[in-house]
């Protein structure tokens, strides 16, 4: 098992800065999911953790030691990639044990540890295919043995779902969870799609422009976002996101209505942003009253879509059944007001 | 065209019945002419019917113009040709796709110019280069005075000879250096999806594992395509083997030995009738090994050009 720190680390393409100053140190045996729209940089850091990438600046240590000139193969990290990368001339059990071919391991204990990761991801019967014989889930089954039989320290995924359907990605995202209670390695995962990082993470890191945003559990992360993208990022349907104003220190205005917010400590009129997710409008009664433009009918919810002051307006009802009502008067409940500084984009108050 | 009706069907047909006759009529004259006696063919009209003479043809070929001898000097040059080619520019390509280094480009392009500079064209120089392979290091011993240099001093003087020409070295390498191959190979590598080098490197293999145990394999059928066409390329040579190989009884081809079979008017040999019965025999048997090595390796071959699976 293994610990990975990362200090400071930053990444040039030429002249353009891809991740800027990225710290964070991940104890052993934890499940870490990076978390980001694509072009934030967080395939790079992944890379530059597996040694695929050179480091600008920085350091990267693996259970103490700084690797930033270590070869792939000596850093002891395994990889899992998004598009399985299999030697599409190998079967199964070639492609499983290659690393350990490489490594000069004996045939015979080749085969008996082949066996046993085949055992582990439900291939045993497929060792003699070749990788064009199997389905998309079962390559990933693979790419996932391939990486298990190294019993690395630290296991690296770079969006390894994100070619699967969408049934089979929920299944996988299972297994892996699952595989990795069992194996204990210290776990990176990159992923774009939110629901696979918040399931899937001990701690979550949310990227932005080559930025670790924010760093925490999931649940930190959901119930209070550090800034307006983490907010407007995390979710689905996403954040509620209103311009307001301050209106003394512990109110806000929306075209004209009061509403409490709790402290922010905040001048008169200074231009603030109100977020309240879509779940924890208060229905049926309230200052607003939402125009539903348009219904997404999710079975156990529906989302009502509308505006307020200008920006789009979501609520979500559980178990709403019969015809789509024209207008919705709500309120915001200061308990699940999330206040942010429109400038900088950053939380305020609590 | 993926319509089909009878009309367009029957004049695609006709297309390639047409294609088919400009290809096979001559050879079913060949070897027409091979099977008649030197009477027989030379009496108008053309026969397209065979005779009864081809094995007596074939033998007289076969021992006029020393086909035995003839056929494995082809033989050993075309594969050699054909082997070393497939060597060097599978290797040159993998430098290419896969390393990044200082004058990375100006490799590929002096490469790339190779393919405007066919044999042909630097036929003089290439001779000269052969007669001496080592004549162009001389030339810079020269040019730098090291030569007057190191007489001055030793008293010796510097006389660099390898020569090239009547030897298997001397048809083979000339033929080996082009670019053709390297491109083939080239955009095979490209097509070779980054992560597939980057799983060998997180697997532990280094780049000459990652090229024997994994790009090799996978470039099987380009391989075969390349042997094929190479094979036949060396096979068909006829300028450069005339020119290098002085001593033809040793190192002649099969292709230049063609010309034996026959005299021109007014050729030393003396206003000879040409056997075009013999000739033509001998073209049979000439052209026999390529057609077998097209025949055995044509599925691969077709594969191998139009390969989009992997």
């Amino acid at each position: 098992m293994a610990t990975i720190s990362l200090r400071a680390v930053e990444k040039f393409y030429g002249k353009t800065q891809v991740t800027h100053g990225v710290s964070l140190e991940i104890p052993s045996g934890e499940f870490v999911v990076i978390l980001g729209p694509s072009g934030c940089g967080k395939s790079t850091l992944l890379r530059m953790i597996a040694g695929l990438e050179s480091i600008s600046k920085g350091e990267i240590a693996i259970a103490g030691k700084v690797v930033n000139d270590l070869e792939p193969r000596a850093r002891g990290c395994a990889m899992v990639f998004q598009n399985y990368a299999l030697y599409p001339h190998m079967t199964v059990a070639e492609n499983i044990g290659y690393a350990l071919k490489v490594a000069g391991i004996s045939k015979a204990e080749r085969a008996t540890r082949i066996a046993k990761v085949a055992e582990t991801i439900g291939l045993a019967d497929y060792l003699n295919r070749k990788p064009a014989q199997l389905s998309g889930g079962q390559r990933q089954r693979v790419a996932m043995g391939r990486a298990m039989i190294r019993e690395p320290e630290v296991f690296l995924f770079d969006e390894p779902l994100s070619n699967l359907d969408a049934k089979l990605r929920v299944q996988m995202r299972i297994e892996i969870r699952k595989l990795h209670n069992r194996l204990g390695a210290t776990s990176v995962f990159v992923t774009h799609d939110q629901i696979e990082a918040m399931t899937l993470a001990d701690r979550l890191v949310v990227m932005n422009a080559g930025r670790a945003e924010q760093v925490g559990s999931p649940a930190e992360i959901y119930r209070k976002p550090s800034s307006l993208f983490v907010a407007g990022f995390i979710g689905s349907p996403p954040m509620n996101l209103i311009p307001c104003e301050a209106k003394g220190s512990d109110t806000v205005t929306i075209e004209g209505h009061d509403i409490i917010t709790g402290p922010h400590h905040q001048g008169q009129g200074t231009k603030l942003v109100l977020g309240i997710r879509p779940e924890d409008v208060t229905i049926g009664t309230g200052d607003f009253t939402l125009s539903v433009e348009f219904c997404e009918e999710l079975g156990a919810a529906r989302l009502y879509h509308g505006k307020l002051a200008q920006e789009t307006f979501i609520l979500q009802v559980a178990g709403a059944q019969g015809p789509v009502p024209e207008h919705i008067a709500f309120s915001l409940p200061q308990a699940a007001i999330h206040l942010f500084d429109a400038r900088s984009g950053l939380r305020l108050g609590d | 065209m993926i319509e089909k009706t009878p009309l367009l069907n029957a004049l695609t047909h006709a297309i390639l019945l047409c294609g088919l006759a400009v290809a096979f009529v001559p050879m079913w004259l060949v070897f027409v002419a091979a099977t008649l006696t030197l009477t027989e063919i030379n009496t108008p009209p053309i026969s397209i019917i065979p005779g009864s003479h081809l094995w007596e043809n074939l033998a007289e070929a076969w021992h006029r113009a020393d086909l035995g001898a003839k056929l494995i000097n082809s033989l050993i040059m075309s594969v050699a040709v054909a082997g070393g080619k497939i060597i060097l520019s599978s290797v040159t390509a993998f430098g290419i796709v896969f390393f990044r280094f200082p004058g990375r480009m100006l490799a590929f392009w002096l490469i790339f110019i190779t393919l405007m500079l066919p044999l042909e064209v630097r036929i003089v120089p290439t001779y000269a280069v052969a007669a001496n392979a080592l004549s162009p290091y001389q030339a810079i011993l020269d040019t730098i005075g090291f030569t007057t240099l190191w007489a001055s001093l030793t008293g010796a003087t510097i006389a660099l000879d390898w020569n090239l020409l009547n030897s298997y070295t001397g048809l083979v390498l000339p033929l080996v250096a082009t670019a053709t191959g390297t491109f083939l190979y080239r955009q095979f590598f490209l097509t070779i999806p980054d992560e597939l080098f980057e799983a060998s490197r997180m697997d532990g293999a280094g780049p000459v594992r990652f090229f024997r145990e994994i790009l090799i394999p996978l470039s099987n059928t380009n391989m075969i395509a390349l042997f094929t066409i190479m094979f036949l390329y060396a096979w068909n040579q006829y300028l450069w083997p005339l020119l290098i190989t002085t001593d033809r009884v040793h190192f002649g081809t099969a292709v230049t030995a063609l010309r034996a079979l026959i005299p021109a008017m007014g050729d030393s040999t003396g206003g000879d009738v040409p056997n075009w019965n013999v000739a033509m025999a001998g073209c049979l048997i000439v052209i026999t090994p390529p057609l077998i090595v097209v025949a055995a390796l044509q599925r691969f071959f077709i594969r191998g050009l139009i390969a989009t699976d992997k």
